[in-house]
């Protein structure tokens, strides 16, 4: 259907030359259309959000379990949580989150859910387990933007290398382990491989891995000490008196 | 309703004569971006369906209710009302699906494909005509990216079907070159993907003028009848 002509000549007009009484109709239609969109999509959010938020809920505590053994702690980890925000003063400068394994009451594992800066397409999210005595139980990048085929390697399940990947050779490291100056991919002048040609992902997740153990170690006894209730504040003073 | 002329000519513009990536070289951003393999190629394609046939479908049924000046505005809003309600149920009810769609949804709405078929088609053709348009539409892209993904995939890292166990868990991808094959970055990267898509439309050209026949250049014949429509 062609439009009829003195339609044509109306979107063609200057804003001046449309009557006030078309533009006033124009507006009240295309606020009904907002209003309807915006009454669906409240609805479809209302329904959605308990049921979204449970899968995710289950999808994050299935990669908690592929890196923590069976029965390492006892309570229900992912609702011991601590929350941190940036804090440029801190080894940890990324906005992270730490889920505190017990067993027995005894601090047993620490989960941390950070993100490693500097990736080729943007951050790395990862998850982190990490012993109450400081070793590494490993870590799996769960979000990732780098180029396919080429940096995903970081991902297990896309690692060529199905029998010994990649991000394996983090497992059982801990920051003492190893110097901190070796903290670095081989071509950097550090102990850890990498694929030749693919430098920039595994170098941020080397550092994000060494920062994330560097804090844990220097505050140990806080991570787990803090009770829940407005975990940030109640950290942010605690160590003030451990970082003179 | 419809007739089976009308639906066979739908078809035929979708899938051949019209095709999406070949003809209009429409989305060309999401097809480079998300074709390094096959498996990738399918899922955004089939996400992208879904849009296309529920956005002619709503925009045909509310066309007479919808001012021609200020048309295009709510066209968007209700293309993003449907991405976004599409996105949402997907991450409730087929959560595992979600994991690997999640980051083409938001890029449909990016995919100048809906916006050309509700523009072109569905604001002057009725509710059914617009569905199946947006289906055929749907179709001409899932082919084109199947291919082109399974040409990127199988050049670029060696293998075939990669990342299809997380949608039917009892499958999996195949190494078709074997664990030596050493890759071809450059088809993983987009100017591969360029390149292949190009030797893809030039197939195209070269089939259809040998079927018709006709002395028209058929890229040029195709964006006029894609002019045309939407004029």
């Amino acid at each position: 259907m062609i439009p009829a002509e003195n339609e044509v000549a109306r979107a063609l007009a200057t804003p001046s030359d449309i009557p006030v009484r078309v533009a006033l109709r124009s507006a009240v239609i295309l606020a009904i259309f907002t209003a309807i969109s915006t009454l669906l999509l409240a609805v479809s959010h209302t329904l959605t959000r308990p049921v979204m938020e449970a899968s995710l809920r289950a999808k994050r505590m299935r990669a908690i379990e592929e890196i923590l053994p069976h029965g390492i702690y006892d309570n229900d980890l992912v609702s011991d949580v601590l929350r941190l925000d940036a804090d440029p003063s801190s080894a940890l400068n990324v906005p992270s989150v730490f889920y505190r394994g017990r067993r027995n009451g005894a601090p047993a594992v620490l989960v941390v859910e950070t993100s490693a800066r500097g990736g080729y397409g943007g951050p790395i999210g990862l998850l982190i387990g990490i012993r109450a005595d400081g070793t590494l139980l490993g870590v799996r990048v769960t979000e990732h933007r780098e180029t396919p085929g080429l940096g995903d390697y970081i991902d297990p399940k896309k690692d060529k290398n199905r029998k010994n990947p990649w991000i394996a050779q983090f497992g059982g490291l801990s920051f003492g382990a190893r110097p901190e100056s070796e903290w670095k991919v081989r071509k950097d002048g550090g102990s850890f491989d990498f694929i030749a040609g693919a430098t920039v992902s595994p170098r941020a997740i080397v550092r994000a891995v060494r920062d994330t153990l560097k804090f844990v170690a220097e505050r140990h006894e806080t991570l787990y000490g803090v009770p829940e209730k407005d975990p940030v504040t109640a950290l942010s003073h605690s160590s003030q008196g451990d970082t003179p | 309703m419809i007739t089976r002329a009308e639906l066979r000519e739908i078809f035929a513009n979708g899938i051949w004569k019209q095709n999406s990536s070949l003809a209009q070289t429409l989305g060309l951003c999401p097809l480079l971006a998300v074709t390094t393999t096959l498996v990738n190629g399918a899922m955004l394609s089939l996400a992208t369906l879904l849009v296309t046939a529920l956005s002619g479908f709503s925009v045909s049924c509310l066309r007479k209710f919808i001012p021609h000046e200020i048309r295009m505005p709510i066209f968007i809003m209700i293309a993003a009302t449907l991405v976004t309600i599409v996105d949402q149920c997907m991450a409730s009810w087929l959560s595992e699906i979600h994991n690997v769609l999640g980051i083409f949804i938001p890029l449909i709405i990016t995919n100048c494909i809906v916006f050309a078929r509700i523009e072109a088609f569905a604001a002057k053709n009725g509710p059914i005509q617009s569905f199946f348009d947006g289906i055929s539409m749907g179709i001409g892209m899932l082919w084109t990216l199947v291919v082109l993904g399974g040409l990127r995939e199988l050049l670029g890292s060696g293998t075939l079907f990669s990342g299809v166990e997380s949608i039917i868990p009892s499958l999996s991808g195949l190494r078709v070159f074997g664990d030596d094959y050493p890759g071809a970055i450059f088809f993983v990267l987009p100017p591969g993907a360029f390149i292949l898509l190009a030797f893809m439309i030039a197939a195209k050209n070269a089939l259809s003028s040998r079927r018709s026949d006709v002395s028209v250049h058929p890229v040029e014949s195709a964006a006029r009848q894609a002019m045309d429509t939407s004029r």
